[in-house]
Formats: C-alpha cells, sequence, structure tokens
C-alpha cells in the first residue's frame, strides 16, 4: 500500500493479497480480517468516547428494518436504485417443487419469491425516527442517540470504499432547529480533530446525496444551496476523488414532519445526523499507515490503542 | 403563460400548494414546497411544454415562485420554436 496503489483495484488487490479482506465473489462483499475488525473496534470506543459528555442513548438496530418504514420515509422518491426489499419463497409444495425445477434448468427461479415485510437498513438513522415518535413529545432540550448498524445498499464496485454492506456508527440529535444545527457544527469540529489525531489528510467539503435521476439532479442542487450536507474527505482510492468518511446531515422537519415528531406544545422537531463510515475509516487507516496495524506510527497507535 | 402554469399546477395530486391564492412572485419554498415536490413540478412543466429543462436550470432560484417559473419556460420555448 504505497503511493502507486492510489487506485481501487490495485487497493482491492493488496488488501486481499495481505489478508485483510477475503473474497467472496460478490463485488462489495467481503471476509474481513481480525486485525480489521480490532480497528473498527477500536474507532468505535474512540468515537463513543469523544461523544461520551453529550449522554447519548445507544441503540444498536439490526440490518434489515421494516419495509412500511422505509417506504414512508421517503426512500424510494430519493434512492430507488440503492434500495433492497429482502424476498422469501412463500409458496406451497407445489411451488416447491416447481421451484427446483426452475433452477434445475438453470433459468430464474426468484420470481416463486415475495417481498417480505423486511428492508435492508440504508442507514443506521432510518429505523429511529418512527420508534422515537412512537414514545410521544419530545422534551424540550431534544434527545440524543448513537447508533450503530450494518447498512446495504445496491452499488457494486470494485471500489474497496463503495462496499454493498458496511457498517455505519451515527449520532442524531433531535430537537430544535437551533438544537440540531449546534449538534451539527459540534461534531464538524470533533470529527475533523478525530481524524487528524489519527494522522490522516482530510478536507470537510459542501455535498449531495446521489439522488436518483434527473428530479435527482434538482434535490442535489437543493440540498447544496441550502447547505444541509458535509462530508469529511480523506483520500482511500485517489487524491482528486477523496472518500467521504464521515458525513454531517441536517434533515431540517424532514422525519419530524414525516413522523410527527413533536414537542409537547405541538411544534415539529428537526432533526440532524453524524454518520462514521467504519469500513472506510479503517480502509484509509490501512492505505495510509500500511497493512500490517502493529507497525502503524506510534501516535497513531497511542489513540486508538488507548481507548 | 402565468396562468396555464398555475392552473396546471394547481391540478396535481402531489404538489400540495394552494396556487390559487399565490401570488406571481411569492415565494413557493416559503409557501411549504419541499424539494420532492419541485421535482415533480419540474416534470409537470417538461410534459406540458415539451422542453426539457438543462441541468443549469435545476435550481432552487429555478422554481422559487411562479414568475421565476414562467421565465424559465418561456426561455426554454422560445429556443424549441
Ligand atoms: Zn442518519
Amino acid at each position: 500500500m504505497d503511493a502507486k496503489t492510489f487506485d481501487s483495484k490495485s487497493l482491492l488487490d493488496s488488501l486481499f493479497e495481505n489478508g485483510i479482506l477475503f473474497e467472496s465473489g460478490i463485488d462489495g462483499l467481503y471476509g474481513r480480517s481480525g486485525a480489521f475488525e480490532e480497528v473498527i473496534e477500536r474507532f468505535e470506543r474512540l468515537v463513543t468516547r469523544l461523544g461520551a459528555p453529550d449522554k447519548a442513548t445507544r441503540i444498536h438496530f439490526p440490518p434489515g428494518m421494516s419495509r412500511a418504514t422505509l417506504e414512508k420515509s421517503g426512500y424510494m422518491k430519493s434512492f430507488p436504485q440503492l434500495a433492497g426489499c429482502v424476498h422469501s419463497f412463500m409458496g406451497g409444495e407445489r411451488e416447491h417443487a416447481q421451484l427446483l425445477g426452475m433452477m434445475a434448468d438453470g433459468g430464474g427461479w426468484t420470481e416463486l419469491q415475495k417481498a417480505t415485510d423486511v428492508a435492508l437498513t440504508p442507514a443506521a438513522c432510518y429505523p429511529l425516527y418512527p420508534t422515537i415518535a412512537a414514545r410521544g413529545p419530545v422534551p424540550a432540550q431534544g434527545l440524543l442517540f448513537e447508533l450503530s448498524s450494518y447498512c446495504f445498499r445496491h452499488e457494486p464496485s470494485k471500489d474497496p470504499a463503495r462496499m454493498q454492506l458496511f457498517r455505519m456508527r451515527e449520532f442524531v440529535k433531535i430537537g430544535t432547529a437551533e438544537q440540531v444545527r449546534s449538534f451539527r457544527e459540534s461534531w464538524l469540529k470533533r470529527g475533523k480533530a478525530m481524524i487528524e489525531q489519527l494522522d490522516l489528510p482530510c478536507e470537510v467539503d459542501l455535498a449531495n446525496d446521489p439522488f436518483f435521476g434527473r428530479g435527482g439532479k434538482m434535490m442535489a442542487n437543493n440540498q447544496r444551496d441550502q447547505g444541509l450536507k458535509f462530508e469529511l474527505l480523506i483520500p482511500v482510492t485517489s487524491i482528486e476523488k477523496p472518500t467521504a468518511c464521515l458525513s454531517f446531515n441536517y434533515h431540517q422537519d424532514h422525519f419530524g414532519r414525516t413522523w410527527g415528531l413533536k414537542f409537547a406544545d405541538g411544534e415539529l422537531c428537526h432533526s440532524a445526523c453524524v454518520g462514521f463510515g467504519l469500513e472506510r475509516v479503517a480502509l484509509a487507516l490501512f492505505r495510509h499507515h500500511g497493512p500490517d496495524a502493529d507497525a502503524w506510527p506510534a501516535a497513531v497507535r497511542d489513540v486508538l490503542w488507548s481507548v | 403563460m402565468i396562468d396555464q402554469i398555475r392552473s396546471l399546477l394547481e391540478q396535481h395530486p402531489m404538489i400540495p400548494l394552494n396556487f390559487g391564492v399565490l401570488a406571481d412572485d411569492a415565494n413557493l419554498y416559503d409557501a411549504g414546497l419541499t424539494s420532492f415536490a419541485s421535482v415533480q413540478m419540474m416534470l409537470a412543466l417538461e410534459e406540458e411544454f415539451d422542453i426539457e429543462f438543462p441541468e443549469a436550470m435545476l435550481t432552487r432560484r429555478t422554481f422559487s415562485s411562479l414568475a421565476n417559473i414562467a421565465d424559465a419556460v418561456s426561455q426554454l420555448t422560445r429556443k424549441a420554436a
């Protein structure tokens, strides 16, 4: 992992060769080594320690969520190309025989599956909002959560920083516009300081989500015009196009309105989240400090291994 | 032109704004236009006037008032004619 490996394919190959990631036969789905997982665990602890003074409530949702929740969230309006929905076989013996016949013929058989009530979680915070709305009014000081989840996005790629299944750790603030904006401000500072402590080159920039289609161009322009999304970028597979490793998102009252998240006086809540792409941060560390974590610079090891 | 646009948008089931009471230069976002509804608006206008908004025009400003929309549409229909 020297300066020459600044492209996706060769970085991926070198991760396989060094036994850091393992091939599965599908682009974007990889096995992780113990060393890789230990880096992620250490980084998660660092994040949690940094957020500890804010006393967030921790919730770990599974990587599958209610399909109805995903639909109501508006995800299919913006990112139909990334969504994944779980399908299962629900037929009887006759259909089972048919299915095996279709498989034996080497043709398609998945049409005999039907959509279940489960969709794959696309971002750690999606399952949170209806769960919180169901608990009644939001207290005046707002609410803060720390989440972690495997997430799915259908975008097969040879870029190891663009996995189809990856983990995202998030802090989510639900409160007034001022509360959630100052939450985001504080993490913009803390996030950058944290990554600099790990001796990784980074910059924070205005960003937009990969909204679908031409209408999506307009959504993206709107998002930029309003300064709703920032990303912390680290060069991983390219210097010109650095990888977004942290993201800082202000949703305005989108989720408040969608889910009826309100204060006791009926005022709608705003929300913001800061997301840490855990595999991406780990990849950035291996990319910049080398394949052997034991040989990383002492200062970096001190930060990660002292928590 | 503005009246044609007003009645088109008023009939659109996915744009829940009361265009009948909005002045030509009233800010539609202030009136509650969401990003998603503005995309629906763009698609409806393209179909009605047989135009295609170029990427440079797909901004918040283009769709921020009935007057701005009419400006953009007349620019594009003039080009097409
Ligand atoms: Zn989020």
